[in-house]
């Protein structure tokens, strides 16, 4: 799950972590009160949306598009006529970032922050190494990049600790990161201490990452977060209530939303070619064999182990919410569940949807699948039955060309 | 010949008396598995299936004499499980649960390291050894004994390609989903050493997804140490970056992961990939011809 990045800054807060002083606005209005609140001088007007580039992007008009209104959704304002002006361009507005794709994405809050002057930037992050079973802390004196690029050119430049899992960050590693940064005397120990209380915020929330780029160390010698980002592990949020209330729908796919509460794994693609599959990697696997037959996929959509009537109707109901769609490919592979139910429920779920419009190809494999395909090719609706996955393929093709 | 699992295989299973326990505790019975009982905490002393309940593996194990362990219990109590089984010495642990939090997994992972069990899972399908023992939630119907290992990151995915081995005559040896987590027990790599040393099992269907560097890894591991043919499909050709594609280890971060990356390092190890999905079982009748 992503958060903003005002709700990480929160959460950083509660651990002692030090970060510029700063809150939330959902109105022009509010982000003046907080200024003021502020006590005025330098402020950051901040667009939050759950993508990067924010500051090198641009802020379109939702009804029109093509029409620039602001080059940057991050500014810096030094008076309360230009914190106006910042928040009437971003607030409401589309916000295209090269991590948004060129819809972009509408602009609902901003952060106003303290400003702060800056004496240097860097790099701290903590990401799970998958590969060691471990997390691993990574700092640079490279700032303010990214840190993808860093890695990719300078290697040398991003200096890591492995954290042993229940023995958390030690101090020890948190002072070699520090040092590794350049820094000596209350500022080394002051990066220290902040290492500790950042892993403390990504080990008690279980976090999946945190970001803190920049980490900023000031004029006046304090090391702060000047910009943080945090994901957290999906399967962990039933014991965080606190972090799940934080789940901003305004940044999710409202067919996506739907089929969550239905229990499906759906995710929005750009293709032709609705996809209905039991199991993730098969349902991959299905995206890929349209690509090969010369369709895209539109969709990823896992309807469980079980593919009931009622998660095939459900699936239906999302795939057809896509008008782009043109063919819908089904493929279930029935081991514990029996293919003759499953073919049931593809026809019940159609009768209760009045019909679907589109070509439907099935295919149906494992227990039973000779009589599913009998069940099929004898009803009265117009599927068309695919014997295998390669004879299915192919049926999707002429769907789509024709 | 077979890996992991065998005639041999004394199995119990942890949350045996649950809905989930229940069900595929019976498929492995009639499968053939040898279930010798199962661990209920507070239902020890009680009959489940005409086989025994025990309060803890331990009990289990010299109650019983098990010596592996399918874990069906909920996600917030599942990696306690796997510690509790491999504490009381058994020697390998599937564990079918879904949705274990990767924080957990990593405790596991690393209290796992001081002892000598190994770990199948989570969020997988487990093992099958064809005509020998089944444990986890496989349709056993669809195998064939045979000497085609699987290794699959996957479910359905991996009943597919069992089902294209098995209609081609090709029988399978030992068949294993890794689960589709980011911290799992065993890796393909630690899997295909163990074929390696299999008389049994003559080449091998490598089924990976995008994220991770784990077919990477296997791939190194193959050019260098390997000498039977190896067949690999990466799911995932058309997946968007930043998405999480149903398993929780299947995303492309930051550029890395992705099945085009995967797909030419297996190739460069000399691992004949498919491209379709529909292709795998083809592919290794003609690397085995």
């Amino acid at each position: 799950m992503k958060i903003h990045e005002y709700q990480a800054k929160e959460i950083l807060r509660k651990y002692q972590v030090p970060v510029p002083d700063g809150q939330v606005a959902f109105s022009t209005e509010e982000a003046l009160q907080v200024y003021r609140q502020l006590g005025e001088g330098v402020c950051a007007v901040k667009s939050q949306i759950h993508a990067g580039g924010r500051g090198k992007g641009s802020l379109f008009d939702p009804d029109n598009p093509t029409r620039l209104i602001q080059q940057g959704g991050v500014k810096i304002a030094k008076s309360e006529q230009e914190v106006r002006v910042f928040a009437d361009n971003i607030l409401g507005n589309l916000l295209v970032t090269h991590q948004t794709g060129p819809a972009g994405r509408r602009v609902g809050r901003i952060l106003i922050e303290k400003g702060s002057k800056i004496a240097k930037e860097f790099y701290a992050g903590i990401v799970l190494d998958r590969a060691q079973a471990m997390d691993c802390f990574m700092v640079s004196t490279e700032g303010g990049v990214e840190i993808e690029k860093v890695a990719a050119q300078t290697p040398e430049k991003i200096v890591k600790a492995y954290i042993v899992p229940g023995l958390g960050l030690r101090s020890f590693q948190a002072n070699r990161l520090a040092f590794a940064l350049g820094l000596t005397g209350q500022q080394q120990k002051q990066a220290a201490k902040f290492f500790l209380a950042l892993y403390r915020a990504y080990q008690e929330t279980d976090a999946s990452l945190a970001e803190i780029n920049p980490l900023v160390l000031t004029e006046d010698e304090q090391v702060l977060a000047l910009d943080a980002k945090m994901n957290f592990d999906d399967n962990a949020l039933f014991r965080h209530p606190d972090i799940v209330e934080y789940r901003d729908l305004e940044e999710e796919d409202p067919a996506e939303i739907e089929a969550s509460k239905f229990g499906l794994n759906y995710i929005k693609l750009d293709g032709n070619v609705g996809c209905m599959v039991n199991g993730a990697g098969l349902a991959m696997a299905t995206m890929d064999m349209v690509k090969l037959a010369g369709g895209e996929p539109a969709n990823f959509l896992d309807v469980g182990g079980g593919a009931s009537a009622e998660t095939v109707e459900s699936g239906f109901r999302i795939i057809l919410q896509d008008p782009n769609v043109r063919a819908i490919l089904i493929n279930i592979f029935g081991g514990i569940v029996r293919c003759d139910r499953v073919a049931n429920g593809v026809i019940e779920a159609v009768r209760t949807l009045g019909g679907v419009n589109i070509p439907v190809i099935i295919r149906l494999a494992g227990t039973n699948a000779e009589e599913a395909a009998q069940i099929l090719e004898t009803s009265s609706l117009k599927f068309q039955v695919a014997r295998d996955f390669q004879d299915a393929a192919r049926k999707v093709t002429e769907a789509v060309l024709n | 010949m077979s890996i992991l699992v065998d005639k041999s295989s004394r199995v119990i299973v942890q949350g045996f008396t649950g809905g989930e326990g229940t069900f595929h505790a019976q498929q492995m019975i009639e499968y053939g598995t040898k279930v010798v009982g199962g661990v209920t905490p507070g239902k020890g002393g009680q009959k489940h299936l005409d086989l025994p309940v025990f309060n803890t593996v331990a009990d289990a194990v010299s109650g019983a004499g098990a010596n592996v362990s399918v874990i069906f219990v909920p996600a917030g109590f599942a990696a306690d499980a796997i510690m509790e089984a491999a504490d009381a010495g058994i020697g390998l642990v599937v564990c079918i649960t879904e949705g274990i939090p990767t924080r957990d997994m990593l405790t596991v992972y690393q209290y796992l390291k001081s002892t000598n069990t190994r770990l199948i899972g989570p969020n997988c399908p487990g093992v099958i050894s064809p005509g020998r023992c089944k444990v986890g939630i496989m349709p056993g119907f669809i195998h064939k004994e045979g000497s085609v290992g699987v290794i699959s990151r996957s479910g359905t995915l991996t009943y597919e390609a069992v089902g294209q081995l098995t209609a081609l005559g090709l029988g399978q040896s030992t068949c294993i989903g890794i689960g589709g987590d980011p911290v799992i027990g065993s890796t393909f790599t630690d899997l295909l050493k163990l074929f390696r040393d299999d008389p049994g099992t003559e080449a091998v269907v490598v089924i990976g997804e995008i994220g991770g560097t784990a077919e990477e890894t296997a791939a190194a591991y193959v050019k260098e140490h390997f000498n039977k043919p190896v067949v690999a499909f990466i799911a995932g050709q058309t997946a968007p970056p930043g998405r999480r594609m149903g398993h929780a280890g299947a995303i492309i971060s930051g550029g890395k992961g992705t099945a085009a990356e995967k797909m030419a390092a297996l190739q460069a190890a000399g691992i004949t990939v498919c491209k379709s999905p529909a292709e795998i079982g083809a592919t290794i009748k003609k690397v085995m011809a």
